[in-house]
Formats: structure tokens, C-alpha cells, sequence
């Protein structure tokens, strides 16, 4: 099975507190880890199983420009077959449509029976993957935890709905599907396999190259755009509590008994 | 102003909850709209939603067919997509059927996409909109072009529907204009979570970590605290996906849905996935060493300070008070 993971490096929440720049126009960016988004991780890891099962190749594809070669070279050195780059200046300031429509360009390009996203990224929207399945004409499922390759023009696949249930569905391949997280438990990477794919050249591609009409991508193409971070107030706040540590362990104590019944 | 329309959704004739809440985001947009309900499904189940809908709904759109029985998002794209006109502004709640929906819906509808929204209100250009983002470390404003129609997913809970007296709607058959549908992916079932071996929705104290608690090795920090206090221990999702605890201790619209008295929030930052799956009004108690995590916007009690060293140390105490209360 031929499958294409699209991916994002995006900055790790889990080690970055995230604030708003002064202006308050953007996050603070200075000294921000990036890392792969985690979903698309949990894609590679899925993508990469099922290759093992019933054999094929996995591709790593992101829009983006050379500071994202570096997701692509961790998910090389995590197994994927193949890493591509889609850059253009064209590209720059593209919402999730445009974003897309860039991703269909190497879909068009290529043959894959099954393409891959995370369900989500930093900024939640949740939005990529079905676009893409759409202009496709391709079927689509979110919220996937679990793929069965049934035969070759068909997977069984699980979603997840509310309250940990979970709808299974059969769906006709080629079809796009987003990775929830935890569908599986994604490997380590290791320095040394960085280093082994460290000098594989990573093929760039552009709006030209891919047939991209660069009147529907890009910031002046994009119909959704940002205009301002904040920081939202939901509710009234906590009371902090800022005594010393076994000033707080009382209190927490106290407020268990008066509220929860602890004796 | 565009037409607006909400998709409903509902089951064995019950809507969602939230339909009355796309009615107050209809009408943020536009404060004179009357937006019309769409209502999909088969037979006598979805006459009885329909009735329902009547209540809130100046109009509601029916569309019967035998394929619409189970909500299935491809083929009600297609069912919607005969039905609704170009330019129009579809509004739909933002869980599991809309992730599903309404990214390839605005695609075939050539309109805007935007998700998980909060607060919109109407500008010249379009709509400006408010979500959030990190995991509701920050929010965004965000502008729409709608000129072309769009498709806006509302984040359950995020628009607070007053009670209004029933408006009486008339209920409209537009089965006629869908003709057969088919799609690449057919339901087969649906597989009900496992009960678990603690059920953490019994419990009036819940001890519950998040991804704070850094290690499968820490877990058993919480377990000790939970035994000492008689409680349980639950958790949010990372913890779960990293397979530390089993998916029924998980809280959250994904997990169970619980209603503890004291909910001691230890290394969860609050995304509102969790935050929907607390209901009754727990007290809620927040260790973060973040003092930025969202969860203090929230909790009554915030305490920033490193858990690994903070539980146990409570733990201890808590043991103290019961040695010295026995004696």
C-alpha cells in the first residue's frame, strides 16, 4: 500500500508555555521548540504498521519552507520511505483551504491508495484533511483509532465518538483519513537514526511543479485570516494560593473536607 | 446577509443540546435572522426531531431518505448539498459528526471554513471570530470572507441559549430534491466503551492527571494520594494515549463524564475537551507548575508548583491527620 502522511512542525506545547508577544500580534516566537504536531506523528507510526503488515511505502509530505525539512528527516529516521517539501513563496500565508489545495498538487502528482493526517494541529482546526478528501472526491473519516486493512480496495476503521464509544466503519480506498492520538504508541527516534538520514536528499517541490494554480493559494487567495492573538479570561479565575508549600497541603486539605467530605 | 441555516443533529427523535445554541450564533451574525434548521434522517425518528425543532425553528428543513437512517457525513454532504444555496451561511456544532462534516462541506459549498468557534459578530468584510488555540493557551481573532457562503462549526457550550417561548415553525419537506445517494464509506456498527475496572464516575473526590505528571512511574504518586483519600484516580487524554492508565479513567467528551464533589487537577492544562466531560459543579483544586495553563481560569483553587514533590508531600499528610485522629 502506497500512503502519504501530511505533516506539520508546529511548536511543542509540551515544551513551551505559549504567551503573546508585546504587540500582542503574534505568540512570543523567540526560543520556541518546534517538533512534529503530535497526531501526524501517531499518522507516520499507523502509516508505517501497515506497511509492515502488508507491505508499500510511506511518504512524508509538508508545506512549509527549509526549516521543516526537520520533521521530515525525524519521521525518515523513524522508517518513512520518503520525505517531500512543498515550498513556495506563492504558499506563504495560505488558510487550511489553501493549504489543501498545495496537498492535492502532490496527491495529482503521485499514486497513494491511502492518505494520512492528524486530526488536528496547534491551532485546532481540524480542517485539512476533510478539505483535501473533498476536492479529491475521495471518502473521508476523522477522529480514526483504529485501521484494519480488509482487502485491497478496503480498510475497516474505527472513529472515535462521544463518551469513548467508537463507530467502525468500512471505507473504500484511496481515501483520506485523520489520526486520532493513542491509535498507537509511536516509536523512539534515536540520535543515530537521525544522523542516517541526515544527508538524504529531500525533493522540493513548487506551485509549478505541481500544478498548483497560485491564484487559489496563498494569503491573497485565503478567505480565513488571523488578525490578532489574546489571552482569554474564561471564567472568574482560581484564587491562587501562594502560601508556602505546607501552608497550600493544609488548605488543600481543608477545602477537601468542606467540600468533597473528606474526614 | 446571507441565508442562514444550522444543522441539527439528534437521535431517536431527541436533538442535540445544541441547536438552541446555534440559534444564538445565528443570530450574532446577523441579529434579524431566522436562521432554518436541517434536519436529516428516515421515517418516523426524524418526523419527531422535526416536531421538536418546531419549538425554536420559524423553519425547518426536512430531509427524509432511506440512506439518512444512520448520520453517515458523506452522504448528508450530498443530501445538504441539493438543498442549500449557494452563498448561504451553514452553521454546525463542533464535535465528532462536525469534524467529520464540515471541512469538505464548505468545499463543495465554495464557502469559507472556519471551526471550533467561540464568539463571532458581523463586520464589513465578513465575520469576525474568536477561537481558541494551543490547546487554549491563546485565543485568536480570525476574519471571514463570506462573501462566497460559509461553513462555521460551534464549539459546544460556547453560546449560552436563553429560554424562549416556542415559535410554532412550519416544517418543510425537501426530500424530493435529493436524488440516490451513495457514498465510499458505509456504517457497520457502533462498539460501546468498556466499563473498566474502577468506574470513576462513582467517586466524590477524583484525583486526575494530565500530561504533568510526566511518566508511567508517577502514576502511582496519584494512586497512593487517591487510596489515602478514598478516592480515585482519573485523567485527560495524553495520559491516556500514552497508555498509563486505561481509557476509562480518561475524563472528557472523548471519556466519561463525571461529577465529583472535589476534582483535584494535577498536571492538566484544561483543554476543553476535559473541561466538557466535568459536569455538576465540582470544586476544582489546580496544581500546574505552568502559571499559565488554562485550567486556573477555570479551577477555584489554583496552586503553581511541581506535583511530584507536592502530592506525595500531601499524601504524607493526609496519612498524619488519620494516624493521629485514630488515636
Amino acid at each position: 500500500m502506497e500512503i502519504l502522511v501530511c505533516a506539520r512542525r508546529v511548536p511543542d506545547t509540551s515544551e513551551n508555555e505559549i504567551t503573546l508577544n508585546s504587540a500582542g500580534t503574534d505568540i512570543e516566537r523567540d526560543e520556541l521548540v518546534y517538533s512534529i504536531n503530535e497526531p501526524d506523528n501517531y499518522a507516520v507510526e499507523e502509516a508505517l504498521q501497515i506497511v509492515a503488515r502488508v507491505g508499500g511505502s510511506v511518504t512524508v509530505v509538508t508545506v512549509g519552507g527549509e526549516d521543516d525539512e526537520e520533521i521530515l528527516r525525524r519521521e525518515m529516521a523513524m522508517g518513512a520511505t520518503h520525505g517531500i517539501l512543498l515550498s513556495d513563496t506563492a504558499f506563504e500565508g495560505s488558510d487550511a483551504r489553501g493549504i489543501a489545495t498545495i496537498l492535492k498538487g502532490i496527491v495529482r502528482k503521485s499514486h497513494y491508495d491511502l492518505i494520512l493526517t492528524g486530526v488536528q494541529a496547534e491551532a485546532g482546526g481540524a480542517q485539512v484533511g476533510g478539505m483535501l478528501a473533498a476536492m479529491l472526491d475521495y471518502p473521508f473519516a476523522s477522529l480514526v483509532n483504529s485501521i484494519e486493512v480488509l482487502e485491497v480496495k478496503k480498510l475497516k476503521v474505527s472513529r472515535e465518538i462521544e463518551g469513548g464509544n467508537r463507530e467502525i466503519n468500512e471505507i473504500d480506498l484511496p481515501c483520506v483519513l485523520s489520526i486520532q492520538t493513542g491509535i498507537n504508541e509511536p516509536r523512539y527516534v534515536g540520535m543515530r537514526g537521525i544522523r542516517a538520514v541526515a544527508s538524504v536528499a529531500i525533493p522540493n517541490y513548487g506551485a509549478g511543479d505541481l500544478g498548483v494554480d497560485t491564484s487559489r493559494v496563498g494569503a491573497k487567495a485565503a478567505k480565513v485570516k488571523r488578525v490578532d492573538y489574546f489571552v482569554p479570561t474564561l471564567g472568574k479565575g482560581a484564587e491562587m494560593l501562594d502560601g508556602s508549600r505546607e501552608e497550600n497541603i493544609e488548605k488543600v486539605i481543608e477545602l477537601m473536607a468542606a467540600k468533597g467530605g473528606l474526614k | 446577509m446571507p441565508r442562514i441555516f444550522a444543522y441539527i443533529g439528534h437521535k431517536d427523535s431527541v436533538i442535540d443540546d445544541s441547536a438552541a445554541e446555534l440559534i444564538v450564533a445565528a443570530t450574532k451574525i446577523d441579529p434579524s435572522a431566522a436562521p432554518v434548521a436541517l434536519v436529516c434522517g428516515c421515517g418516523a425518528e426524524l418526523d419527531g426531531a422535526c416536531n421538536s425543532l418546531r419549538d425554536s425553528f420559524a423553519e425547518v428543513w426536512k430531509i427524509n431518505h432511506d440512506a439518512l437512517a444512520y448520520p453517515n457525513a458523506e452522504l448528508i454532504r450530498k443530501a445538504l448539498l441539493a438543498v442549500v444555496p449557494a452563498g448561504s451561511v451553514v452553521l454546525i456544532t463542533h464535535d465528532h459528526f462536525g469534524i467529520d462534516l464540515a471541512p469538505g462541506f464548505s468545499i463543495k459549498l465554495n464557502g469559507a471554513f472556519i471551526s471550533d468557534v467561540l464568539d463571532l459578530e458581523p463586520k464589513a468584510s465578513g465575520l469576525r471570530v474568536a477561537r481558541q488555540e494551543f490547546g487554549g493557551q491563546v485565543s485568536a481573532h480570525m476574519e471571514i470572507d463570506i462573501s462566497s457562503g460559509a461553513v462555521i462549526s460551534i464549539r459546544p457550550g460556547a453560546f449560552k441559549a436563553p429560554a424562549n417561548p416556542p415559535v410554532n415553525g412550519v416544517v418543510v419537506d425537501k426530500g424530493a430534491s435529493v436524488g440516490s445517494l451513495a457514498a465510499g464509506r458505509r456504517y457497520l456498527q457502533t462498539v460501546v466503551a468498556e466499563s473498566g475496572d474502577v468506574d470513576i464516575t462513582k467517586h466524590a473526590i477524583l484525583v486526575s492527571i494530565g500530561r504533568g505528571i510526566q511518566d508511567k512511574d508517577n502514576v502511582g504518586i496519584a494512586q497512593e494520594l487517591a487510596d489515602t483519600l478514598g478516592a480515585a484516580v482519573s485523567c485527560s487524554r495524553p495520559v491516556v494515549d500514552a497508555k498509563w492508565l486505561e481509557k476509562s479513567r480518561q475524563v472528557g467528551s472523548s471519556g466519561k463524564t463525571v461529577r465529583p464533589k472535589v476534582y483535584l487537577a494535577c498536571g492538566i492544562s484544561g483543554a476543553f475537551q476535559h473541561l466538557a466531560g466535568l459536569k455538576g459543579n465540582p470544586f476544582i483544586i489546580a496544581i500546574n507548575k505552568n502559571p499559565k495553563a488554562p485550567i486556573f481560569q477555570v479551577a477555584d483553587v489554583g496552586i503553581v508548583d511541581d506535583l511530584l514533590e507536592f502530592i506525595p508531600e500531601l499524601t504524607n499528610r493526609v496519612r498524619e491527620m488519620h494516624t493521629v485522629s485514630a488515636k
